[in-house]
């Protein structure tokens, strides 16, 4: 069961070939076995999981069934859950246990989507290679010395070794492409504002969003069915109609064009990634696309702003974890100083700490014009090249990470280059456009994942270029050795 | 040595409305700890701010009614520092755009003169909770209620140059906001608070001096207070040839004065920046004209109004309005009476006046209603009662004894008028004063007070004053 | 940009971290190099760039005053460190 899509499983469901509480059980006795070795689910929420999926077969029964009604599912440890523990892969959050759901869980609820549990995460989504983890690294299923990417590490491992058909990430600067690419599947980031961030943990305001990450595109196409929409409860959420992500799937290639960044294809870009990606090219000019270069000459200076703006948005936005109203305190404090110093100090980690760091200096009397504010204008020109490049194509493709999945404590001693695997995808968060990764081959049996860029609310196109590609591949049925 | 003083105030009115400015959480004030605090007001983790509209249409009023531009785009900015009672590790406030620009507004001084004190901005922002620092064993309790309540905090420019000035700018401002129903200006409350900047400089000079500024001055009285201690602090470090220090000081009601506040000894650096949660706020015309149409009457509008329309003097006018609810008792006294307006501007002014004073009331909360007054002063108007018996009535009233006319009828107070019965009483008066009588028809005229006087005594102050006088002059000729 | 060990502990203090005499140093260090890493920005004019705080360009939608919050004090207050009838306990808070 597990190997089926989620296109697969609803179908399945419908036809009465197997039940809800059939394939939860199936994904959590998946979970159970396989997950030792990967350490991608941080709490697994069986009792809750089984009565979702009894109250989904229920619901189908009395022909009440929405499309993904009783498709179980996993979510990012990011995401508040009501009445379960939600830590965000921090110290400081390890005690949490939610008082409400954030928009994103509501909505698998309300379509009836049992909730197996939730996926281990870099700490407060700082990371990209899920070693930041209060609760351990994150194991690659394709070979477990490796890091999964980050920061929805869990989420992409667990889908990967199919212990749950799919799982929401956040994507600040990468951490849903980039895990999805170093594991091989499908992942989404829409427009900023299409998913809801209410419950959702902060980590850059202006720059995290919400997306599904699954085996195939027309699984994320239904997943962003459920997960996306407006909310009041978020000012930043977009008011438009509710739309039908898998509307464009089956929409011939044909005069679609592409556009190659040369940016994203010079120094530092790995020869069997760029391999990998040649041939998915010319497999799109097979499906009657027309390629062409553009320049995004700015993206170069993405992930030196990207490290000031989410720096100096984490400062703040994390300020609230003091030790006063829930989450982790010091014992003893000697006086108030004491109590936030220590509550904090011994609740974050390095890198959350170092992110805390640079963005209070950034934010900083005297040097707030020269970093902040200088960040915010290559912004600017960043997101003016993404929209010169789509006055020329209607898709943007490159590479999702320079290389496949690295060494565990490969990058751990340096900070810098740890920040340059996510050099391909934080100029999308930047400019707020959607973006995705697919499955396109693998290099030293290491998955490669392709990146598709589209403009501003252009994710049914996206998803139906991604669609396309996978309907001739079939890189994204891949299952690794052992989880098969 | 001669000393000018420098003031400028900051003054953060709540604002009225139901909810609190990002969040539904009620704003009433007085609920038991923390039940008005929710998710967002706790900052608690994945909680997102969503801006009040009313709070925007009250900052837009108070901004038209100084006379200041309206932003077309403000934003909103994070202040970031750590204090207990700031759940979120910043407050949401405006920073380099405020929505409401440049305004004035006019002060009546002592002596009559008016003054203009500009006001530089009022943005809005966020309230913090509150720390009380009954013991916990060692420890503060936190109560976050207030926590995210909307304020409109309204900065003046330093214009102000004795305490006095600072107390009539604030008591205008006062009723400003109050005419504008945008905050109830209950001070005790904390609904209506003001930091003063102090300065002292040579007379003369045109460099301000360092400045202190005081918090927590709750009441008109100890603004006035707070502003000349510190006044008088400084003069005297710069007379001892020492330099005052810029620092926030709190003033002290209990002791009368203003001290160093250890917990903001340290410099701050608030790290402002737009918050990422909020796009900037814009205000088109259609929604300030919808505002302006909900402006009521000015006081200084009403004032105008109350000179020309009732006759008043300037004085009586400006008292009349100082609060919207007493411009609004008074017409309504008027109303009631008939038209007779200076009789009820004396009657609100003084007994009135006098009668909430002692027993410590708002006009609002008066016993005897505006239609009541305006009742009871037909009556002395129609002759069946005089001035004086009023002041009785109006006593009885006040204590509950029923209207004007039960009173009167009640206590039999009513004025006698029946020429009949005062001429007998005058004879009998006669009668009885021989003596005086004869005095008085001898040329001693100052005795006509006395038989005035003898015949009131008689009726109880009954008898209609002027028909004692017309009758007893025909009679003692 | 090199910051020194004093710049570490006056930004740890400013963003209330406590970091160990032991880890100054490695803070240092590493924040110097990301400090290093994001001046590349230098390289680029941006004199008559508009700054761009949020990938949004649009006004920010207003809400209805509503009191649409009911009491769940005793909900948060269950995952709290520390509460004393209906407050959060800290330690004393001097003014």
């Amino acid at each position: 069961m597990h190997e089926k899509t989620i296109a697969e499983l609803s179908a399945a469901l419908a036809k009465g070939e197997c039940s809800s509480v059939e394939l939860t059980q199936h994904f959590l006795k998946r979970i159970e076995t396989l997950d030792g070795g990967l350490n991608s689910f941080v709490t697994v929420t069986a009792e809750q999981a089984l009565a979702q999926a009894k109250a989904a077969d229920d619901r189908r029964a009395r022909g009440e069934a929405g499309p993904l009604t009783g498709v179980p599912m996993a979510q990012k440890d990011i995401f508040c859950t009501d009445g379960v523990r939600t830590t965000c892969g921090s110290k400081m959050l390890d005690n949490f246990i939610a008082p409400y759901d954030a928009t994103v869980v509501e909505r698998f609820k309300a379509e009836g989507c049992p909730m197996l549990g939730k996926t281990n995460m870099d700490e407060f989504a700082m990371g990209s290679s899920n070693e930041t983890s209060f609760h351990g690294p994150v194991k690659n299923p394709w070979d477990t010395a490796r890091v999964p990417g980050g920061s929805s590490g869990g989420s992409a491992a667990a889908v990967a070794a199919r212990l749950t058909p799919s799982a929401t990430g956040t994507d600040t600067g990468g951490s849903i492409r980039q895990p999805a690419a170093l594991c091989g599947i499908t992942g989404l980031k829409p427009t900023y504002g299409r998913v809801s961030r209410w419950g959702m943990i902060a980590f850059a305001s202006s720059l995290d969003q919400g997306g599904p990450m699954a085996a195939t595109a027309e699984d994320c196409a239904l997943l962003a069915n459920v997960m996306s929409g407006f909310d009041p409860r978020d000012s930043t959420s977009i008011e438009r109609p509710e739309e039908d992500f898998t509307a464009r799937l089956n929409e011939p290639l044909k005069d679609l064009r592409i556009g190659l960044p040369r940016e994203f294809f010079g120094e530092g870009l790995d020869a069997g990634v760029a391999k990998a990606i040649e041939e998915a090219i010319e497999q799109y000019r097979k499906l009657g696309a027309e390629v062409k270069e553009v320049g995004l000459p700015n993206s170069g200076l993405s992930v030196p702003a990207y490290y000031v703006v989410a720096p100096a948005e984490c400062s703040s936005n994390l300020a609230r974890f003091d030790g006063v109203r829930y989450g982790y305190r010091c014992e003893n404090p000697k006086d108030l100083m004491d109590l936030y110093t220590r509550s904090r100090g011994e609740g974050f980690g390095a890198e959350v700490k170092r992110r805390i760091m640079v963005g209070t200096y950034a934010l900083s009397a005297g040097y707030f014009d020269a970093y902040y504010l200088k960040a915010q204008k290559i912004r600017r020109l960043i997101a003016d090249d993404f929209a010169r490049a789509f006055e020329e194509v209607d898709v943007i493709l490159g590479p999702t990470s320079p290389s496949t999945a690295f060494k565990l404590g490969e990058k751990t001693d340096d900070p810098v280059t740890m920040y340059l695997s996510d050099i391909y995808t934080i100029a999308v968060n930047l400019a707020g456009l959607p973006g995705m990764s697919i499955p396109a081959g693998f290099s030293d049996g290491l998955p490669v994942g392709l990146q598709l860029i589209g403009n501003y609310f252009d994710e049914a196109r996206l998803l139906g270029v991604a669609h396309q590609y996978q309907s001739v591949t079939d890189w994204h049925r891949r299952i690794p050795e052992g989880f098969a | 040595m001669e000393w000018e003083t420098v003031i400028g105030l900051e003054v953060h009115a709540q604002l009225a409305t139901k909810s609190k400015i990002f969040s539904g959480a009620s704003t009433a004030y007085g609920a038991a700890p923390n039940t008005q605090a929710c998710a967002i007001d706790l900052g608690l983790p994945g909680v997102l701010p969503v801006l009040n509209r009313e709070a925007v249409r009250m900052a837009v009023k108070f901004g038209l009614a100084i006379g200041a531009e309206i932003s077309p785009r403000s934003v909103f900015a994070r202040k970031n520092y750590f204090y207990p009672d700031l759940p979120k590790g910043y407050q949401i406030s405006q920073y380099e755009l405020p929505v409401v620009g440049l305004g004035k507004l006019e002060i009546e001084l002592e002596d009559g003169e008016t003054k203009t004190i500009g006001i530089t901005r009022a943005h809005l922002e966020e309230d913090a909770g509150k720390s009380l620092h009954e013991d916990f064993h060692g420890m503060s309790g936190i109560d976050l209620n207030r926590a995210g309540t909307p304020l409109l905090e309204i900065v003046s420019e330093p214009d102000m140059r004795s305490a006095k000035e600072a107390v009539a700018y604030l008591k205008k401002l006062h009723a400003l906001v109050r005419y504008l129903e945008i905050c109830d200006g209950n001070m005790q409350e904390g609904s209506f608070r003001c930091d003063a900047n102090v300065s002292v400089r040579r007379k003369g000079t045109e460099k301000f001096g360092t400045r202190a500024e005081i918090k927590n001055i709750n009441s008109f009285r100890f603004v006035e207070r707070a502003i000349n201690y510190e006044v008088e602090r400084q003069i005297d470090i710069l007379e001892g040839g020492g330099a005052v220090v810029q620092e926030t000081r709190l003033y002290d009601p209990d002791k009368g004065e203003t001290r160093s506040m250890r917990s903001k000894e340290e410099a701050n650096d608030y790290r402002y920046f737009p918050d990422p949660d909020l796009l900037p706020l814009e205000i088109d015309a259609g929604f300030i004209e919808g505002v302006r149409g909900t402006l009521p009457e000015l006081p200084d509008e009403k004032k105008h109004r109350f000179m020309t329309h009732y006759g008043l003097s300037a004085y009586d006018a400006g008292v009349l309005t100082a609060s919207r609810e007493m411009g609004d008792y008074y017409e309504a006294v008027v109303k009631a009476c008939g038209g007779h307006a200076k009789l009820a501007a004396n009657w609100v002014m003084g007994e009135l006046s006098a009668a909430l004073n002692k027993d410590n009331k708002e006009i609002t909360e008066s016993p005897v209603s505006a239609a009541a007054l305006g009742q009871m002063l037909e009556r002395i108007e129609d002759n069946t009662i005089s001035g004086k018996i009023a002041k009785d009535v109006f006593e009885a009233m006040w204590n509950g004894e029923g209207s004007a006319d039960q009173v009167i009828e009640k206590k039999g107070l009513k004025q006698i008028t029946d020429t009949g019965a005062i001429e007998a009483i005058i004879d009998k008066v006669m009668a009885d004063n021989p003596g005086q009588l004869e005095q008085y028809r001898s040329g001693k005229d100052k005795l006509f007070g006395f038989f005035v006087g003898q015949v009131m005594k008689a009726t109880g102050g009954k008898a209609n004053p002027g028909q004692v006088n017309d009758l007893l002059k025909k009679k003692l000729q | 940009m090199s910051l020194s060990h004093d710049d570490v502990r006056k930004i740890a203090h400013l963003a209330r971290l406590a970091v160990s005499d032991a880890d100054v140093d490695a803070y240092a260090r590493s924040l110097s190099s990301i400090l290093d890493f994001v001046e590349q920005m230098e390289a680029v004019k941006t004199d008559h760039v508009a700054p761009m705080a949020h990938p949004q360009d649009t006004a920010q939608r207003l809400r209805d005053d509503v009191v649409s919050e009911a009491d769940q004090r005793e909900r948060f207050q269950s995952i709290a460190p520390a509460v004393e009838a209906g407050l959060y306990l800290v330690p004393k808070v001097i003014e």
